[in-house]
């Protein structure tokens, strides 16, 4: 049974990770043919490099994705708290409001919104489907990743202790930013990394709403895989593809030290 | 805590950016070019309900598909010791954060007819299948790219699951297929639940995997409401009634997803 099991769980990992070994293996093939094999090369980086479109889309991404995860992190976290105070049926319909971007079809955000963006553009050009329209679509939906993920942490806080603080004399933001927010900042944090990673991995809505000067790096990938022949986007894969593993790698090391300190100092006491 | 005002600028935000443009999609779904009101972009839908009808089956497909592979690997990984967990769990999520086309992309070159998966074939000695563009393509690639939605939901749940309940059952005589039929099943039913909306939604309304899978023609009605906003022959009122269709759809599908669960809760809580 456990061979079974380990032999099924390995089949699984075959195919979830085949495709992807693929693209890096074909990354350095020395061929313009997407199939046959023509010797190793560094040549598809090199034009990678060189691919202004790629390199502009990228700088737009991160951008956008900083932007908006920041922005979504502090109208996110508000809301939490806000939520969190409420009683049971105005937070119903909060948290209803909260669900729509989650629920919805992707393609339904975005061309709900991109409808709005198109009639206020008429008025007010800057809000034409571009830059400031992306970034306010990515917003919307990274926020409800950040309530979801604050409002637990602030359940399971003891609120005794920010009455305490007040009780102390606290003044209720002094008493926020020193008692309720080192409580919450675990959520804050991984709803804010979340949201950043929503934000740079979005297709569907940005194709919508970029229009076409904001074309962030998957709309880009997309126009790019109409074309018959785009080795640079094997490149492109690798490189997103190490620098993914070495982020979680660096991130687990660091988790697994803070865990073993804790428990140094546990075992101290 | 008093401070409901902290919410107030989300509900501003939420109401600008999320309940008018839905506002905005019931307009154009019931006016039309001048704005006057019409009912003949609903009555256009009947033209496309085959096409809905194929996309929920397709997504359903791919749903069911994605459950009955992701249960097992994620049942062996709940029961595994802590840390092996974690890496398995990181194991699962990383190809999520690989960009979405670029996995999509990497189908392209294995299903083609050239493609390495055919030359793996002829080189066992097999005939070569054409594969890409068909909806075997498509529901691959739903699979594919929404597999590890599934698993994650379903772990999480498993992961919570007392050991110690199973090995009771296991006391009271009951074999390892009672084991799961009465006790695993009905406890990881919320994992279910969740598992099978984050894939069937985004299955059903996919447009990108479709178009790079199933090749040019108007299979999903994804497709259908983007070629209605986006270049020649755009009709924003029609795609706006489709899209309204779509969601309309779709949440009639999560509750009643959700009404399954309950039934079964209040059935497991009679067993009890």
């Amino acid at each position: 049974m456990k061979t079974l099991s380990r032999i099924y769980n390995g089949l699984i990992f075959t195919f979830l990770y085949a495709p992807i070994v693929v693209l890096i293996v074909y990354s350095f093939n020395d061929s313009r043919n997407r199939v046959k094999w023509g010797g190793f090369t560094l040549d598809w980086y090199k034009e990678l490099f060189q691919n202004e479109l790629i390199i502009e889309s990228l700088v737009l991404t991160l951008q956008i994705a900083v932007l908006a995860s920041v922005i979504a992190t502090v109208i996110g976290t508000m809301a939490a708290l806000g939520m969190y105070s409420m009683n049971g049926r105005l937070r119903n319909v909060f948290m209803g409001v909260n669900n729509i971007p989650m629920v919805n079809p992707e393609i339904v955000t975005g061309i709900s919104m991109m409808l709005m963006f198109v009639a206020i553009g008429s008025v007010i050009p800057a809000l034409k489907p571009g830059f400031l329209a992306l970034l306010l679509a990515h917003v919307t939906f990274c926020i409800p990743y950040v309530v979801l993920q604050v409002m637990p942490k602030l359940r399971q806080m003891n609120k005794h202790q920010y009455e305490a603080a007040l009780d102390l004399g606290c003044r209720p933001v002094p008493a926020f930013f020193k008692v309720v927010l080192p409580e919450i900042m675990p959520g804050v944090i991984t709803g804010a990394l979340m949201a950043f990673t929503m934000s740079l991995d979005d297709f569907v809505i940005s194709y919508f709403n970029g229009g076409s000067t904001a074309q962030n790096l998957s709309v880009t990938i997309y126009s790019m895989t109409k074309k018959p022949i785009t080795p640079e986007i094997n490149a492109l894969s690798t490189l997103m593809f190490g620098t993914v593993l070495l982020l979680l790698i660096v991130v687990n090391i660091r988790q697994v030290h803070d865990l073993n300190k804790q428990k140094e100092r546990s075992k101290a006491r | 805590m008093k401070s409901r005002a902290a919410a107030t600028p989300f509900g501003l935000w939420m109401g600008i950016f999320t309940v008018v443009p839905m506002a905005i999609v019931l307009w154009f779904a019931f006016t039309d070019a001048n704005g006057t009101f019409t009912l003949a972009n609903i009555a256009r839908i009947w033209q496309y309900a085959g096409t809905y009808v194929d996309s929920i089956w397709m997504g359903a497909v791919a749903t069911l598909i994605c459950l009955v592979l992701a249960y097992p690997v994620a049942l062996s990984i709940s029961r595994k010791a802590e840390h092996m967990q974690r890496t398995m769990v990181m194991i699962v999520m990383l190809p999520m954060w690989m960009n979405f086309l670029l996995r999509t992309y990497a189908w392209m070159t294995l299903l083609e007819d050239q493609g390495l998966l055919n030359q793996f074939l002829r080189w066992i000695g097999l005939p070569a299948m054409h594969l890409i563009n068909t909806d075997a393509a498509v529901v691959l690639g739903m699979v594919y790219n929404f597999l590890p939605f599934m698993i994650l939901p379903l772990y999480s749940v498993m992961a919570k699951l007392d050991n110690r309940i199973i090995e009771a059952a296991q006391d009271l005589g009951s074999n390892g297929f009672q084991v799961f039929r009465r006790v695993i099943l009905p406890l990881s039913a919320p994992g279910i639940v969740s598992g099978v909306t984050m894939v069937f939604v985004p299955a059903v309304s996919t447009f990108v995997i479709s178009k790079l899978l199933g090749g040019s023609k108007y299979m999903m009605i994804g497709d259908v409401i983007e070629s209605m906003f986006v270049g020649d022959g755009c009709d924003y009122n029609v795609g706006a009634a489709l899209s309204l269709v779509l969601m309309v759809l779709m949440l009639v599908c999560m509750s009643l997803m959700r009404k399954v669960d309950n039934g079964e809760d209040e059935l497991g809580g009679m067993m009890a």
